[in-house]
C-alpha cells in the first residue's frame, strides 16, 4: 500500500488492500451494526460500508458549503451595519459561519477526502449548498431573520447532529451548537430592537419575515419525507427511504418534517413576542395532535423557483469562485515562504550554533576576569 | 487524492488545552504551508472564545497510529488478566472465610 502524497488527515481512514473475503466483509459488517444500534459512535479508522461513508462525504460537505456560502448574505450587510455594536456582532457571526465550514471540512477530510476537491466541486456546480442562501438579503431586517429563523432552524437540525453515529461529524456539531445559540439570540435581539422602533423599523421586520419564513421552512429541513409533509405518495416514499436508511445509520435521528414541525412549534410563540405575523394563515394551534398546524410546503411550485440557474444561485457560486481566485496570491506567497524557510532551516543550524559559541566565548571570558579580580 | 494540485497545503492537527488542569486534547486540524501559519489559523478557528491556556499543531503526517483493528495483541485489554483489576479481588471490607474467588493463585474468569 503506497501511502498518498497528501496527507489528508491524520485520523485517515484504513484503505485495505483488496475488499476481503465475502465472509470477512459480513462479521465487519455485523460489528460495523452491532455499534450503531447500541448509539455508539464510529471512528475514521473504523470498517464501515461504502454507502455510509459516501451519505456522510455528501452530507457533511453539504453542509459545509452551506455555512460558507452563507456568509454572503449577512456579510454584504457588515459595512452597512447602523451601529459599531451590530456591526462588531455581525462580523462575529459571520467570522463564525467561516468557523463552522472550517470544523466540517475537517471533518470530512477524516473519511479520505481532500477539502481543496471539494471546494472545487462546489466551484463546479458538482456540489450545493443549501439553497436557502440563494434568496437575497435586501435590508438590514434580512440578517436579524436570517439569524433568528434559519440560524434558528439550524439549531433544531443540528441538536440532534451532535449524536448522529460518526465521531468526528458529532464533535464538529457540538461547537458549531454552542455558537449557534449566540447566532440565534442576536438574531431575535436584532429583530426586537426593529419591532420596538419606529413603524418604518417594524415595517421593514415584518417585510423580511414574509419573505424568510417559507426558505426557512421549507429549505432549511431537506424534502418531505412524509406525506404529511405535504407532498404525493411517491414523493413522499423517496424521501422517506433516503431518511430511514440515514436514521438506521444513525446518521440522522429524526426525519425532516418531525424537525419541520419542532421548528414551526419554536417560532410561532417567538413571532407573537416579538408581534410579528408569520406568513402563513393556516398557522394554529391544534390541541390534539399537541403541535402548530401550518401549510403544507408547495414543493413542485418550490423547486422550480429553485433551480441551480436562478440568478442568485449563479451569483454565490460566481462570489465564491472569484473569492478563491482572487485569494491565489496569498496562498501561493504562503506556499514560498514555507519553501524558503525550509532551505534556510540548514543554514540555521549552522548559525545558530555559531552564536551560541560565540556567546559562551564571552560569558567564559567574563567569568575568568570575575574570577581573577 | 493524491495528485499534487496549485496551493494544497499540508495538513495540521490541532491540540488545544482548553483551561488549566485539562491535557491538550484533539479538536481537528487545519490546512497551512507552515507552522506559524498553522497556529494563527488555529487560534482563529479553535479558540474564539473561552480561556484557552496553550494550543499545538503537529504535522498530520507526523502522526503514526496503531488501532485495535489492525494490530490486535497491541490492544488486548488484557481481559484474560483478570488479577490485573482490582475488582478480582475480595473487597476491604471482607472478613475471612470461604468467598466466590478461587483458591490462592488460580485465575478464575
Amino acid at each position: 500500500m503506497s501511502a498518498p502524497t497528501t496527507v489528508v488527515s491524520a485520523d485517515r481512514p484504513v484503505v485495505s488492500a483488496d475488499a476481503g473475503a465475502t465472509a470477512d466483509r459480513d462479521e465487519l459488517l455485523a460489528h460495523f451494526d452491532a455499534i450503531v444500534a447500541e448509539g455508539g459512535m464510529i471512528e475514521p479508522r473504523d470498517w464501515m460500508p461504502d454507502g455510509y461513508r459516501r451519505m456522510l462525504i455528501r452530507q457533511i460537505a453539504q453542509h459545509a458549503h452551506s455555512e460558507i456560502i452563507g456568509m454572503q448574505p449577512e456579510g454584504a450587510w457588515l459595512t452597512r451595519a447602523p451601529s459599531l455594536h451590530r456591526k462588531s456582532v455581525l462580523i462575529a457571526k459571520v467570522q463564525d459561519e467561516a468557523g463552522h465550514g472550517l470544523y466540517l471540512y475537517s471533518a470530512a477530510e477524516t473519511l479520505g477526502v481532500d477539502r481543496a476537491d471539494l471546494l472545487d466541486a462546489l466551484h463546479r456546480g458538482q456540489q450545493r449548498a443549501s439553497a436557502t442562501f440563494n434568496h437575497p438579503a435586501l435590508t438590514w431586517a434580512d440578517t436579524g431573520t436570517i439569524a433568528w429563523l434559519t440560524d434558528g432552524a439550524a439549531v433544531i437540525n443540528q441538536a440532534p447532529l451532535c449524536r448522529t453515529s460518526y465521531g468526528p461529524y458529532a464533535r464538529a456539531m457540538r461547537r458549531v451548537c454552542q455558537e449557534e445559540a449566540f447566532h440565534v439570540r442576536q438574531g431575535y435581539d436584532l429583530m426586537r430592537a426593529l419591532c420596538e422602533g419606529t413603524p418604518a423599523q417594524k415595517a421593514m421586520a415584518q417585510d423580511a419575515v414574509d419573505r424568510w419564513w417559507l426558505p426557512a421552512v421549507a429549505l432549511m429541513f431537506g424534502p418531505p419525507d412524509t406525506e404529511a409533509g405535504g407532498t404525493d405518495a411517491r414523493t413522499a416514499a423517496l424521501g422517506a427511504a433516503v431518511s430511514r436508511r440515514a436514521m438506521a445509520w444513525g446518521i440522522k435521528r429524526h426525519t425532516n418534517d418531525e424537525l419541520r414541525q419542532r421548528f414551526v412549534d419554536q417560532c410561532v410563540p417567538q413571532a407573537e413576542r416579538l408581534g410579528l405575523t408569520l406568513p402563513d394563515p393556516a398557522i394554529r394551534w391544534n390541541e390534539e395532535r399537541g403541535h402548530y398546524d401550518f401549510t403544507p410546503v408547495g414543493w413542485d411550485t418550490y423547486r422550480e423557483a429553485l433551480g441551480d440557474d436562478t440568478h442568485w444561485a449563479r451569483q454565490r457560486t460566481a462570489h465564491r469562485r472569484a473569492a478563491h481566485e482572487d485569494g491565489a496570491w496569498v496562498r501561493e506567497a504562503a506556499a514560498a515562504y514555507a519553501a524558503r524557510e525550509n532551505e534556510n532551516e540548514n543554514e540555521n543550524v549552522v548559525e545558530v550554533a555559531a552564536e551560541n559559541a560565540a556567546e559562551n566565548a564571552v560569558v567564559d571570558a567574563r567569568q575568568r576576569e570575575e574570577e581573577v579580580s | 487524492m493524491s495528485r499534487h494540485r496549485e496551493g494544497a497545503s499540508a495538513s495540521w492537527e490541532v491540540f488545544l488545552r482548553a483551561r488549566r488542569g485539562l491535557a491538550h486534547q484533539h479538536v481537528g486540524s487545519v490546512r497551512a504551508a507552515d507552522p506559524d501559519t498553522a497556529l494563527a489559523l488555529a487560534r482563529d478557528l479553535y479558540v474564539r472564545r473561552g480561556d484557552p491556556l496553550s494550543l499545538w499543531v503537529v504535522r498530520s503526517e507526523a502522526v503514526h497510529t496503531a488501532s485495535p483493528d489492525e494490530r490486535d495483541p497491541y490492544f488486548a485489554g488484557a481481559h484474560h488478566r483478570p488479577y490485573r483489576y482490582p475488582e478480582h479481588f475480595a473487597p476491604l471490607t471482607a472478613s475471612t472465610g470461604p468467598t466466590e474467588k478461587g483458591a490462592d493463585g488460580a485465575h478464575v474468569e
